[in-house]
């Protein structure tokens, strides 16, 4: 965005480039006040000792304690999606049944599931393992994160499901029931696949809170050697604790950026696939994710550049699903 | 079931949800205020600002909660000292951990905030700016009269799922010892294993009183106060 695209501001006169000088130098200042304190803090600690930071560039940390870790978070999120995505699915379409009988239920659970931290479904999840003698010792703390990450992740999808189907354009229904389908036939055939194109860039993005979740298996009682638990062990062997969590924050920002950006990839590449059929026009107007209670129409985080691009529902969509 | 263990005095379930409360409210006027904050640089016409906030979102969003939380314990707290509480406090330990809390919801709300607030502004038409300009406001006086105005009253629904998450996340705070809800479920499925399913069902129930009125009220704030267009 440069400086003369914005609507919140005109292309700036001497006067305002003054005045924006000035409140640059101003910012400048303050974060070199912040940066030098911070770094004046590390350096009276001894923490940018280059000792405490060359453990990481040498293989051995990382064959032994990182990536191991890193294979955990990203298996325990892999298999989470894999239970999540049919699940998610089942409850979905099961909110979208004719019969009260199904759809009650249904969104009982997925409500229920939503409003719970996933922390306690570990924990609980965890505990009841043990009680019950589910697992052995060694695979129950990935069950429990598993278990934890697949009914609240399956409740999300579920929504991103039924706002998906909700979002095609009647006709296609119409059209569907006027040349005789069955209610089967109408879902695979026809609602199913476009809505999965459209769901694409959510799940996506769903991924992403999925792997930042995952983090929460190494808290309290649940035990599970995912990235984070690695922390532990190498503060303990090199008492090097600022490094360590930095290095540990930057794979899991690195892993998520990568998730985010195939996001944004799924979306353009769906929006392209709108233009033909105009159908980034119609999702835009038909009022069903106002119900899901999932965010205001129309909200886009692209933001002021107003180029077009994918509509504002989807986006909203997407948008919501990107949080915690 | 068996709900013995609601009378016992050794588990205080309300004081823990009090405290669950408390974190909410605390972190959750934090965020709003440093996004907002955020939100503005973001669509600032000073270049730094805008890199600067664009940088700050895109770290602090990606990196799980959890690390945060941790890091400010370990990190801050425990390796460079960092203390925000008085050491000769009795309450030191209790005190410091739940503000290094605090601190760490805000710094990851705090996003989210930034994020919602800045597609509120989307919502604005064009055509308000580009009055605002023609009548001769500067960015700032277009910011704070004209667009957040409106913006802010367009965010109020994506706003309420900000809170119900940051609601639902401060259960994090107990992997640095906060006693909150989450901490104390969590010993209470260790002593009281032949009540599993009554102890969750109890917390469950919390969280469901906290989230659920809360979308619901904001839901019919978020009505009431859109700007019909």
């Amino acid at each position: 965005m440069s400086a003369t695209t914005s609507v919140l501001y005109d292309a700036p006169g001497p006067k305002a480039r003054m005045r924006n000088i000035i409140y640059t130098v101003i910012f400048v200042l303050i974060l070199a006040g912040v940066t030098f304190w911070v770094l004046y803090t590390l350096s009276t600690k001894a923490e940018l000792a280059p000792s405490k930071w060359r453990p990481f560039a040498t293989m051995d940390v990382w064959t032994t304690f990182l990536l191991p870790g890193l294979w955990q978070t990203l298996k325990a999120a892999a298999i989470s999606l894999v239970i999540a995505l049919p699940i998610g699915a089942i409850l979905g379409l099961g909110r979208l049944s004719d019969h009260a009988w199904v759809r009650w239920p249904c969104a009982v659970i997925v409500e229920f599931f939503r409003a719970i931290p996933v922390l306690l479904l570990m924990v609980f999840a965890k505990a009841l393992f043990v009680v019950a003698d589910i697992g052995t010792a060694e695979n129950r703390p990935l069950l429990a994160v598993v278990t934890g990450l697949v009914l609240y992740n399956g409740s999300v999808l579920a929504e991103v499901f039924r706002a998906g189907i909700l979002s095609l354009p009647k006709g296609q229904t119409e059209a569907s029931k006027a040349i005789g389908l069955r209610k089967g036939q109408l879902m695979r055939f026809i609602l199913l696949p476009q809505a999965f194109a459209l769901m694409l860039p959510a799940i996506v993005s769903q991924l992403v809170v999925i792997v930042k979740d995952t983090a929460l298996g190494s808290q309290l009682t649940i035990a599970f050697p995912e990235l984070l638990a690695s922390a532990r062990t190498i503060t303990a062997n090199y008492g090097n604790a600022v490094a360590t969590y930095t290095v540990i924050a930057l794979i899991y920002i690195v892993v998520d950026t990568i998730l985010v950006l195939l996001a944004n990839r799924s979306q353009r590449w769906m929006s392209r696939r709108g233009k033909g059929g105009g159908r980034g026009g119609q999702l835009a107007t038909t009022g069903a994710m106002a119900e899901t209670e999932l965010g205001v129409p129309g909200v886009d985080d692209t933001m002021l550049d107003r180029k077009g691009g994918p509509s504002g529902r989807f986006t909203q969509l997407r948008w919501v699903l990107r949080h915690p | 079931m068996d709900f013995d263990f609601l009378s016992d005095p050794a588990y205080d379930i309300v004081g823990a949800f009090l405290v669950t409360i408390e974190l909410t409210i605390l972190s959750a006027i934090g965020s709003l205020i440093w996004g907002t904050l955020l939100a503005g640089m973001r669509v600032s016409p000073i270049p730094v600002m805008r890199w600067f906030g664009t940088l700050y979102v895109n770290i602090f969003r990606n990196a799980p909660l959890t690390v945060l939380i941790v890091a400010t314990s370990v990190v801050l707290s425990d390796t460079l000292g960092i203390r925000l509480a008085a050491r000769t406090s009795p309450s030191f330990l209790a005190d410091n951990a739940f503000r290094l809390a605090v601190l760490g919801f805000i710094v990851y709300t705090s996003t989210f905030v930034c994020e919602a607030i800045r597609s509120g502004i989307n919502t604005v038409p064009t055509g308000q700016a580009e009055a605002a300009r023609a009548i001769g406001m500067t960015f700032s006086q277009n910011l704070r009269i004209v667009v957040m105005p409106q913006a802010l009253r367009a965010v109020v629904a994506p706003l309420a799922s900000v809170l119900i998450a940051l609601t639902k996340n401060t259960t994090v705070a107990a992997s640095i010892g906060v006693a909150e809800a989450a901490l104390l479920m969590s010993t209470m499925v260790e002593n009281e294993s032949n009540a599993l399913f009554s102890v969750f069902v109890v917390f469950a129930f919390g969280f469901i009183v906290l989230t659920l009125p809360i979308g619901l009220l904001l839901g019919v704030l978020a009505k009431k106060v859109a700007v019909k267009r």
